[in-house]
């Protein structure tokens, strides 16, 4: 950065903390603006809902209210990701005094009828709102387990806020964890962080303030140290960091800055997949905000603290979800992994001390400033704190996007907040951790969901994908399948894995054609262990875990495939049956 | 051909100058470049490799490395079909096949007439949809191997009211 004399910086410090009124000042405008509405319609128009049509729904609600003159009593708000995306899109109506009522799959046409049957009735009449059939039966009961049995802190003001709106989310505390933070000293922020417990999102669950201390003791070089956000999100079936980004760029943006703040971080990636552009514009409109408003740049509030934020995006390679080649791409360069150490926080992007956090991680720092570290620690279980944003899909009723304490069991999951399957079928497994991860069979639904327990098991949390199976799921079939994409993703640098895979693959195609033997299940095992222990990047050692666990829980499914039956050599195996979680229907 | 060629370095130009000034944004200058002209032309790259000063070789290993860059136009219709896991499970593979049936090319390749382009992506990030299909742009949910028929004649007359 340039160099400034005394006098600019004192003007600077004193425009930041007139930016910093302004913003405040934002924030209360905003509760004087929405105190004279009489009610709100939420819709969602996150990814899903989008799809599904929420802009034409959003349309059709504003035309309709204008239609009966009450435009500027009711505030039509469109919002990120309400969670039930399977059965978006999503509305909320909110009439003050009164239970809001969530619709699904609503249409236009559904949407004029919600204005002229619930929100005019519920304005100019007193007493009871009576809806027709047509709409009480695509209402949604708030009460389910799937809205009751969640924890939010990431997910907190998605589907309850206007993403773009800079002046909501200061209303709803905002960039108070930053400003907060700019109040500390360095060391009591990373203090705050460490005593918290939060630990990685991004599948490895490393403690984040143990990472943020280890950037903070590596010295600038050339004057400069960085914070990346990794929004690669490469788990194929699995969109919680899309949304958190699209409906939370802000609280991203802060997470991040309290980190920078607290490590002497001077600048800050995003590097977020191109496939998702609503992800990508909401963070550059959040930057473009926060650039205006003197949240970014120098001086930031009137304080001695610069920085600086810039996007870059994936290109569709999984490998660059691993930090290492992720910084590689963002150099612009092939994102293939390199050996660690030295490890990002000594030297990493552009050859300077780097620190990578998740999405999820960064939303969760802001929150953490405000409320206090026994706030957070107090949610989850002795070595997991906090929640998990999960996006549970696959053969569930209630697919969609979750955050649960840490620790709620796999049952609480699918049968509880997923409703069981969809199918009506019995449940047999969840696979967390995509394409790294393993299986949790249905004789393991008391298991807590945390990551010592889901390691223990084969799996690991990883970022948070969850996908149902049922019955009819063929767990070989499953395990090829990722396998199969791990092997197309394999960056090839180390044999390991790109030879290793190639043969497990081949041998996986040959057990799910009816060829397969004994022989071939004991050489993919022995490869899977050689890919673990000899691959370069965490890629090509994780990747044989959908495999080995499907076989440890499942054996009986590949020996039912072999031409000669019974693997021998393995150790019996308690059998793992499918236990009917519709009973109590 | 050859005014091709001046048009599409002149134009790549012009997208490059925010680019110049800034470090490693060789993979940006080219997410413009594709967005721009749906593939990465030749004659981009040239153009590319003499304003940010990076070797053609290293420019087109980056550009095979990422599964998103075309080398190639690909056909005016682009059907992405999702094969993420959320997508695959609920019957996902059979779509592809579908679509692979229909227009009598498999995926990854463009039909002879130019028209439609197959492709596998992994998850679109609206799997409460799944098995999902986007055809430019346009979203398609729960779509079963029998909407495909449906689906493809709905662009070919779309785009034959075009003048395609
Ligand atoms: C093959 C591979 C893919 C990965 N993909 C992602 C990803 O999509 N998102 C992510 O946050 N971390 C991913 N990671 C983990 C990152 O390397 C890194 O540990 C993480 O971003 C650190 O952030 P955290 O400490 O906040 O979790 C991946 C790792 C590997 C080996
Ligand atoms: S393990 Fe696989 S992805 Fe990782 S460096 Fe080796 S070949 Fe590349
Ligand atoms: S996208 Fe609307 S509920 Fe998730
Ligand atoms: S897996 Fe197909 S949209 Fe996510």
């Amino acid at each position: 950065m340039v160099e400034l004399s005394q006098e600019q910086i004192e003007k600077l410090k004193a425009l930041g903390r007139t930016q910093k009124e302004n913003l405040i000042k934002m924030g209360e405008d905003f509760k004087e603006k929405v105190k004279n509405f009489k009610a709100s319609i939420y819709t969602c128009n996150a990814t899903s809902c989008h799809s599904g049509g929420a802009a034409s729904v959003l349309d059709a609600f504003r035309e309709s209210l204008a239609a009966t003159g009450l435009e500027s009593d009711v505030r039509v708000v469109c919002t990120g990701c309400m969670g039930l995306c399977a059965s978006g899109p999503l509305a909320r109506v909110e009439i003050k005094g009164k239970k809001p009522v969530l619709y699904q799959h609503v249409t236009p046409d559904m949407a004029r009828v919600i204005v002229s049957e619930h929100v005019v009735p519920a304005l100019k009449t007193e007493g009871e709102i009576k809806t027709s059939d047509y709409l009480k039966k695509q209402e949604l009961s708030l009460d389910l387990p799937f809205f009751t049995k969640q924890r939010k802190i990431v997910l907190r003001l998605l589907g309850h806020s206007d993403p773009e709106d800079l002046g909501e989310y200061i209303a709803n505390g905002g960039y108070q964890g930053l400003m907060k933070a700019l109040t500390m000293k360095p060391e009591e922020v990373l203090d705050i962080i460490k005593k918290s417990g939060l630990r990685g999102r991004g599948g490895g669950g490393f403690p984040t303030g143990t990472k943020w201390e280890m950037l903070a003791k590596s010295p600038l070089v050339d004057g400069e140290k960085f914070m990346i956000c990794n929004g690669d999100e490469g788990d194929p079936g699995a969109y919680m960091d899309s949304c958190i980004l699209g409906g939370g760029s802000h609280a991203v943006l802060e997470g991040m800055m309290i980190g920078a703040y607290a490590t002497g971080a001077t600048s800050g990636w995003f590097y977020i997949r191109a496939e998702y552009p609503l992800a990508i514009q909401r963070m550059e409109l959040a930057i473009k905000q926060a650039k205006r408003y003197g949240i970014l740049g120098r001086n930031i509030f009137g304080t001695d603290f610069n920085f600086m934020a810039d996007i870059r995006y994936g290109a569709g390679a999984f490998v660059c979800g691993e930090e290492t080649a992720l910084m590689s791409s963002v150099e612009g360069k092939r994102g293939t992994p390199r050996p660690r150490p030295p490890f990002p926080t000594q030297k990493g992007l552009f050859q300077k001390p780097t620190a990578i956090n998740n999405v999820e991680t960064l939303a969760n720092v802001g929150p953490i400033m405000v409320n206090g570290p026994e706030w957070f620690s107090e949610v989850g279980t002795a070595t997991s704190k906090g929640t998990k944003v999960f996006a549970i899909t696959g053969k569930v009723k209630h697919s969609g996007l979750v955050e649960v304490p840490m620790g709620t069991t796999v049952g609480e999951m699918v049968n509880d907040i997923g409703g069981g399957t969809s199918s009506g079928k019995p449940f047999k497994a969840v696979q967390t951790g995509g394409p790294s991860g393993g299986v949790i069979p249905a004789s393991e639904l008391h298991m807590p969901l945390c990551y010592e327990e889901l390691k223990k098991i084969g799996s690991m949390m990883g970022s948070g994908g969850m996908i149902v199976m049922d019955q009819d799921d063929s767990m070989v079939e499953i395990a090829k399948f990722y396998l199969g994409f791990t092997v197309d993703e394999s960056c090839g640098k180390c044999a390991p894995c790109r030879i290793g895979g190639y043969q497990m693959l081949q041998l996986m195609k040959k057990i799910a054609d009816g060829k397969g033997t004994k022989a071939d299940v004991a050489k993919i095992k022995e490869i899977g262990n050689a890919m673990k222990k000899a691959s370069l990047c965490g890629l090509g050692q994780t990747a044989p875990n959908p495999v080995l666990s499907t076989m440890k829980f499942f054996k009986n499914e590949y020996d039912a495939l072999l031409i000669d039956g019974n693997e021998p050599d393995a150790p019996a195996e308690k059998e793992v049956k499918a236990c009917n979680i519709n009973t109590k229907k | 051909m050859a005014d091709d060629k001046v048009k599409i370095q002149e134009d790549t130009r012009k997208m490059l100058v925010k680019w110049k000034t800034k470090r490693g944004s060789l993979i940006m200058a080219l997410h413009e470049i594709q967005g721009a002209f749906g593939y990465v032309p030749w004659d981009s790259m040239e153009v590319v490799a003499e304003e940010l000063k990076i070797p053609m070789a290293q420019i087109y290993s980056v550009l095979t490395f990422y599964n998103h860059f075309k080398l190639t136009a690909p056909g005016k219709v682009v059907i992405s079909i999702c094969d993420g896991t959320a997508c695959h499970i609920k019957g996902g593979q059979s779509v592809i096949e579908a679509f692979e049936k229909e227009l009598g090319v498999p995926a990854g390749t463009t039909t002879e007439d130019g028209l439609f382009y197959i492709q596998i992506v992994r998850c679109l990030g609206c799997c409460g949809l799944a098995p999902v299909v986007v055809v430019n742009g346009k979203t398609y949910g729960r779509v079963t191997p029998l909407d495909a028929p449906k689906i493809v004649a709905e662009w070919r007359e779309t785009m034959a009211k075009e003048g395609a």
